[in-house]
């Protein structure tokens, strides 16, 4: 938090009359925002009149919906705040999928929208919603400002709320008067939160607690979620997990959080999670978990799951703790913190007999997919980009089989390189979430690992990737399918898929028309030279790949069972 | 099992709708919610009584103590609390049963605040299960309306050093 008061800021101590519009501009310009994502409206004119000439570089949307997506990638990537502005009603309406994909992966962010003239409010005016209402519970926090006064103070509480303990998406909604209401802004406007309290250090006796049971633990799991990249602590967590010499697992948000490539990797666990991670959190006798929240997708039959370990937990949100399963030793604060903490306390095990064990499921059961087959696999179209970007890029995804594949073969090594909504699965973020994370990383390489149905969703982006002239990639993985309702159909409903079948544009065409790059790979010898151009382009590029329609994603742990039932296991190793 | 949740609360506008909605959201259970002021003009009080196990309640406590507005959070349960609850009740009362049911108010330490020709009001107040009790005998008579207040509770000072009130410190510091 800045203690630079906005007044003396501007005008070094003399008091000075100001806008409503003009305190907003100012109290985000000293938060440290530069870049802003929004769409125009009514109620908005006089706060993006005071943005016509403020030093912030602001992205408009073709939709809310993906300005929202592009600050929440922007946060994501950056470790910034990510802030978005939207006009009343239908403007703020449209960014509830993107404030509750950001609420629930935990993503800083600060979303103002318009609201009608305060005594209009109620009466059901020309393009009013009751935005509050509707985001209250897509948001860490929201609030309606009614009185100019309490501007400056609202908008730095909403930056401290996002961006600390755990984070979130906080709303503010902003009357056209009170933007144009006049106000002196001499004098304090200091935060005033006292409900709001936030554990960092961790309890000492507790990391202590669950340093002896760490030195002690023969067959360990420690298990990672996206909390460790957002408390930027990736450096910490290996450099513990290499102390204590444990094997590591990660949430689909955690990925990116320990290098993939090292042999302690157990890469992602859970329902389409790897075979070893998964026996090996069933097998385990001590799980640590850092940051991760135990979610359905990763536990399995919670009844079930991990049925022999002592588990500590450590997590800055107390709530997390003993939510779906219960915890052993809690340790509350920073992962950063405490992680350091308990590195110091820690000793070097060889666990010889347990990571001899890890290496033959490793051995045994990798991901795997049919490297023969003549049609593209869409797993081979991954490890491809990954083998010619050398696991550089930054990848953002749609939801569902693409998303799994891309977390299966793309194998990540730096926190915030990978880049998909993990908790609500919201598909069409792919596009939106390259876009945003290209402008907070211009110099990197932006993959979006994306669905046919998720691009289509939010493909109108693509305008404003061509705009801003910004040369992310999206790779299509085509198979003309909703590819994970698909399978479930396959599996589980006799082959009826219905409705999970679209007829889709020529996404070549529709590129070019637009004004990109676009290209259709239907042969698998093709696919590496297409990369290779695709990476070389310095604008917004599409490739179409046509790849096998019914692919499933394996292994699956059906909905119900334990982590260790996993289906597919007998198809992977005929692979082989 | 039913606890009573006493949450101290910024007395600004919106935040009974952030307790309510997080209370619907996560399916807890709410038998009984009040809000009053404080002797602090900035703060609030809701009681709230939930029913629900352990785990539940642990929950409930860490997810209002979650809420920005929410400043602090206690469950009394185990403890020594004095509780209560405020009832008015419209009763029929015909002339001839009148003396029968002022016997009862006055067993129940009721007052008649309202007289009717042929109805009395009495307001009662005290722990849930006499106001229970009170509605029960005043059934036969017939009941021609009742507005309950909802639970408000203390703990008793006088032995409040014995046993500290769960705060929503729990478990999360432990």
């Amino acid at each position: 938090m800045k203690t630079k008061s906005r007044a003396s800021a501007r005008t070094a101590g003399k008091p000075s009359i100001e806008t409503g519009a003009q305190i907003i501009v100012d109290t985000l310009i000293e938060q440290g925002v530069d870049t802003m994502f929004g769409y125009i409206g009514g109620v908005v004119i006089p706060l993006f009149d005071r943005l016509y000439d403020a030093p912030i570089n602001f992205i408009v949307p073709r939709h809310e919906q993906g300005g929202c997506h592009m600050a929440d990638a922007y946060a994501r990537a950056s470790g910034k705040v990510g802030v978005v502005l939207a006009t009343s009603g239908p403007g703020a309406c449209n960014l509830v999928t993107g404030l509750a994909t950001a609420m629930m992966d935990s993503v800083p962010m600060v979303a103002l929208t318009g609201q009608v003239r305060t005594e209009l409010i109620g009466n059901d005016a020309f393009q009013e919603a009751d935005t509050t209402g509707i985001t209250r519970p897509v948001t860490k926090y929201n609030c309606i400002v009614k009185d100019v006064k309490d501007l400056a103070r609202t908008i730095r509480e909403a930056f401290h709320i996002a961006s600390t303990g755990r984070p979130g998406p906080v709303l503010i909604d902003l009357p056209v008067d009170v933007e144009v209401a006049k106000f002196n802004t001499d004098g304090p406007a200091e935060m005033k939160l006292p409900g709001y309290r936030i554990r960092t250090k961790g309890h000492a006796r507790q990391i202590s607690t669950a340093a002896k049971a760490i030195n002690k633990s023969k067959q360990p799991v420690l298990y990672v979620g996206g909390g460790v990249i957002t408390a930027n602590a990736g450096k910490e967590l290996s450099a513990f997990a290499e102390k204590a010499h444990l094997p590591v697992t990660m949430t689909l948000l955690g990925l990116g959080s320990y290098d993939q490539r090292k042999a302690e990797s157990l890469d992602m666990l859970g329902m389409h999670g790897s075979a070893y991670a998964n026996y090996a959190v069933q097998q385990c006798d001590l799980l640590i978990a850092v940051g991760a929240r135990f979610d359905d997708r990763v536990t399995g039959k919670i009844e079930t799951f991990a049925p022999n370990a002592k588990v500590i937990h450590i997590d800055v949100d107390p709530a997390s703790i003993s939510k779906n399963v219960g915890v052993d030793i809690p340790v509350v604060g920073d992962a950063k913190v405490i992680l350091k903490a308990l590195a110091r306390e820690v000793e070097y095990q060889e666990r010889k007999k347990w990571f001899d064990k890890i290496a033959e499921w490793k051995k045994k059961f990798p991901f795997r997919y049919d490297q023969n087959s003549s049609t593209i696999k869409p797993q081979y179209v991954v490890e491809e980009l990954c083998r010619q970007t050398k696991n550089e890029a930054i990848v953002t995804t749609g939801v569902g089989q693409n998303q799994m594949w891309a977390a299966q073969f793309y194998r990540f090594f730096k926190p915030r390189q990978f880049i998909s909504s993990g908790g609500l699965g919201t598909m069409g973020f792919g596009l939106p979430a390259a876009i945003g994370a290209q402008i907070a990383k211009p110099n990197e390489t932006v993959i979006d690992i994306d669905g046919d149905h998720g691009f289509n969703m939010t493909m109108t982006e693509l305008s404003t990737a061509i705009e801003h002239k910004l040369p992310i990639k999206i790779c299509i993985l085509n198979n003309g399918y909703m590819g994970m309702v698909r399978q479930w159909q396959e599996l589980f409903y006799g082959r009826r898929y219905s409705k999970s079948y679209l007829k889709n544009p020529e996404y070549e065409a529709l590129a070019k028309a637009l004004g990109a790059v676009g290209m259709t790979v239907d042969k698998k010898a093709d696919v590496p030279k297409a990369v290779k151009q695709m990476l070389k382009e310095k604008q917004p590029c599409v490739v179409d790949f046509r790849v096998e329609p019914e692919e499933n994603v394996w292994p699956m742990v059906p909905a119900g069972k334990s982590l260790d039932e996993m289906s597919g296991l007998d198809i992977l190793e005929r692979l082989i | 099992m039913k606890h009573i949740i006493s949450a101290l609360v910024e007395n600004k506008s919106g935040v009974l709708a952030h307790v309510a909605g997080m209370f619907a959201a996560r399916a807890f259970n709410i038998d009984s919610l009040v809000v009053g002021r404080t002797e602090d003009p900035a703060l609030s009080r809701m009681t709230i009584v939930v029913i629900g196990d352990d785990r539940v309640l642990e929950q409930v406590r860490k997810q209002l103590a979650k809420v920005v507005p929410v400043v602090k959070v206690q469950d009394f349960v185990g403890q020594p609390v004095v509780a209560r609850d405020l009832m008015l009740i419209a009763i029929s009362a015909p002339p001839e049963k009148r003396s029968e049911i002022l016997s009862l108010i006055e067993m129940f330490r009721g007052k008649v605040v309202d007289i009717g020709q042929k109805f009395v009001m009495v307001e009662v107040s005290g722990p849930e299960d006499k106001i229970e009790a009170f509605i029960n005998v005043c059934k036969p008579y017939g009941i021609k309306s009742l507005a309950r207040t909802g639970t408000i509770a203390m703990p008793r000072h006088s032995r409040a050093d014995m046993r500290p009130a769960q705060t929503s410190n729990d478990q999360a510091d432990a």
